[in-house]
């Protein structure tokens, strides 16, 4: 080829590319319009019916495999940090009141534990025999706000461990296998109540508290006795514990029923 | 005369470029059912709010209200989609040599300036011929960093307790939720800047991000 030839080209070769131009661009744009139905279809299969408790059930499975993982992570080492106890707030927030709203004689308030083939019932004085744990930290609402707030009470874990509770045995546990998988909690009336996987209630952080910022819990913030679990979002710190009961199966969850995860492990 | 020129953007660029658009998409919209439920950001100069973010009529108009839950459920689905994409895309652009063109060279930070009035037409000379100008390079690796801030700070907003360290390290769990945010506004202004600048560039280059090829004109 000359220059001549190749600074004035023919109209035929000209033609060839944009033809070529236009074959491929339509080719490429169809491509592009069929791969955009895959995030369509991801759309529908994410939000498809039935729902599970609230949760489309893709999604649901997707927040219960979540889990699984979060499960393989987590830690009793794994603490929240804690605070100095002039940093906790005076004015601690109260979110909700569910199954606070019957009258309680707090006097007369037992706590019953229930797993089969073993029942319990226990009285306040029975809580405060052990040993008690002041915990400062960061309380995390499940809405997104948080306050450094000031508890006390004594451990789950310990009170599982001077009963013998919480094992299928009904006997000191040999292993964590031992246990029941959930542990789950609800107040007097029935109205609230949460589910809790037997790892989240042995951390060591995780409280039956009756103290808030040295003195005994007002009723807003769950008296005479409240779950404190900083591993967990806000909902699953249940007030005004009525009974807690041990099993393999999920225990309900009010707020799981309502479309929110069921762990929310943090 | 007019010429193909083959692989301007590679296929999984190109991928992974649009796949990223419906996920962030999402993201932001399932983020801001989140954000909803406690929204106490504002921007204020000297102690006078200026904008609160969000007014009513935003939340309103997007039916944002009152859908934590549902927002919380995309938002801890798509999260994967999201890091998966990411670490595709970074991984892609390592392995092909690709992130020649992408990361800033050492006088892009010198010469982005000159791109800025030059895109604002005040600087008349023609830019350096290169696949990135400078403020590309620049916004295109930033973008990335924003990528893997937005995962951290999400990391650390998400399992606070089992994560402690991140959290901590970010300036804790109220710190790292705002930074969480700040980066999505960041995407938004982003994705301003950058439909203006394609809309500017015209067709060809459009085009060569769906096609994959790009058509120079010779005779020009």
């Amino acid at each position: 080829m000359t220059n001549e030839q190749l600074s004035q080209p023919s109209e035929r070769e000209t033609l060839t590319t944009d033809q070529q131009i236009r074959r491929r661009t339509l080719k490429a744009f169809a491509l592009f319009g069929l791969a955009s139905l895959a995030p369509v279809g991801l759309w529908k299969a994410l939000t498809a019916k039935p729902l599970d408790q609230g949760v489309p059930t893709a999604l649901r499975a997707i927040l219960n495999a979540n889990e699984q993982v979060a499960k393989a992570y987590f830690s009793n080492q794994h603490l929240a940090p804690t605070y100095a106890v002039s940093e906790a707030a005076k004015q601690v927030r109260t979110n909700g009141s569910v199954g606070l709203r019957s009258s309680l004689d707090t006097e007369a308030w037992q706590l019953t534990i229930n797993q089969p083939g073993k029942s319990l019932t226990l009285d306040l004085d029975a809580i405060k025999a052990l040993p008690k744990h002041d915990l400062v930290f960061d309380f995390k609402c499940v809405e997104g706000w948080s306050q450094v707030q000031h508890w006390a009470g004594a451990r789950l874990a310990d009170l599982i461990d001077m009963h013998n509770l919480g094992t299928r045995t009904g006997k000191r546990p040999t292993g964590e296998g031992d246990y029941f998988k959930h542990v789950g909690m609800e107040t007097p009336d029935k109205a609230y109540y949460v589910g809790l996987d037997i790892a989240s209630a042995l951390h060591p952080q995780t409280l039956l508290a009756y103290e808030m910022n040295g003195e005994p819990i007002t009723a807003p913030h769950g008296a005479p006795l409240r779950l404190i679990i900083p591993v967990k979002y806000g909902v699953k710190n249940l007030k005004r514990i009525g009974t807690i009961t041990f099993a393999d199966e999920r225990p309900r969850d009010y707020w799981a029923e309502r479309g929110y995860d069921y762990y929310v492990g943090l | 005369m007019k010429r193909i020129v083959e692989n301007t953007h590679p296929l999984a660029i190109r991928w992974f470029h649009w796949a990223n658009f419906p996920i962030l998409t999402l993201m932001i919209w399932s983020g801001l059912l989140i954000y909803w439920a406690y929204h106490p950001y504002k921007i204020q100069v000297v102690g006078v709010p200026l904008i609160t973010l969000f007014p009513e009529w935003f939340f309103n108009g997007l039916h944002l209200k009152r859908r934590l839950a549902e927002g919380m459920s995309w938002h801890f689905a798509l999260m994967w989609l999201f890091t998966l994409n990411g670490i595709a895309y970074v991984t892609y652009t390592f392995v092909s040599g690709e992130w020649r063109y992408l990361l800033p060279k050492r006088n892009s930070f010198a010469e982005a300036w000159q791109v800025v009035l030059h895109d604002l037409g005040i600087r008349k000379a023609p830019l350096p011929a290169d696949k990135y100008n400078a403020a590309q390079r620049i916004a295109y690796s930033s973008i990335i960093l924003m990528g893997i801030g937005s995962l951290l700070t999400g990391l650390a907003i998400y399992k606070p307790i089992q994560l402690a360290w991140l959290t901590t390290l970010l300036g804790g769990y109220a710190m790292a939720r705002l930074l969480h945010f700040a980066l999505t506004i960041g995407y938004v202004l982003f994705f301003m800047v950058h439909l203006a600048q394609v809309a500017r560039a015209g067709w060809n280059n459009f085009r060569s991000m769906i096609t994959g090829f790009s058509v120079v004109d010779e005779n020009v």
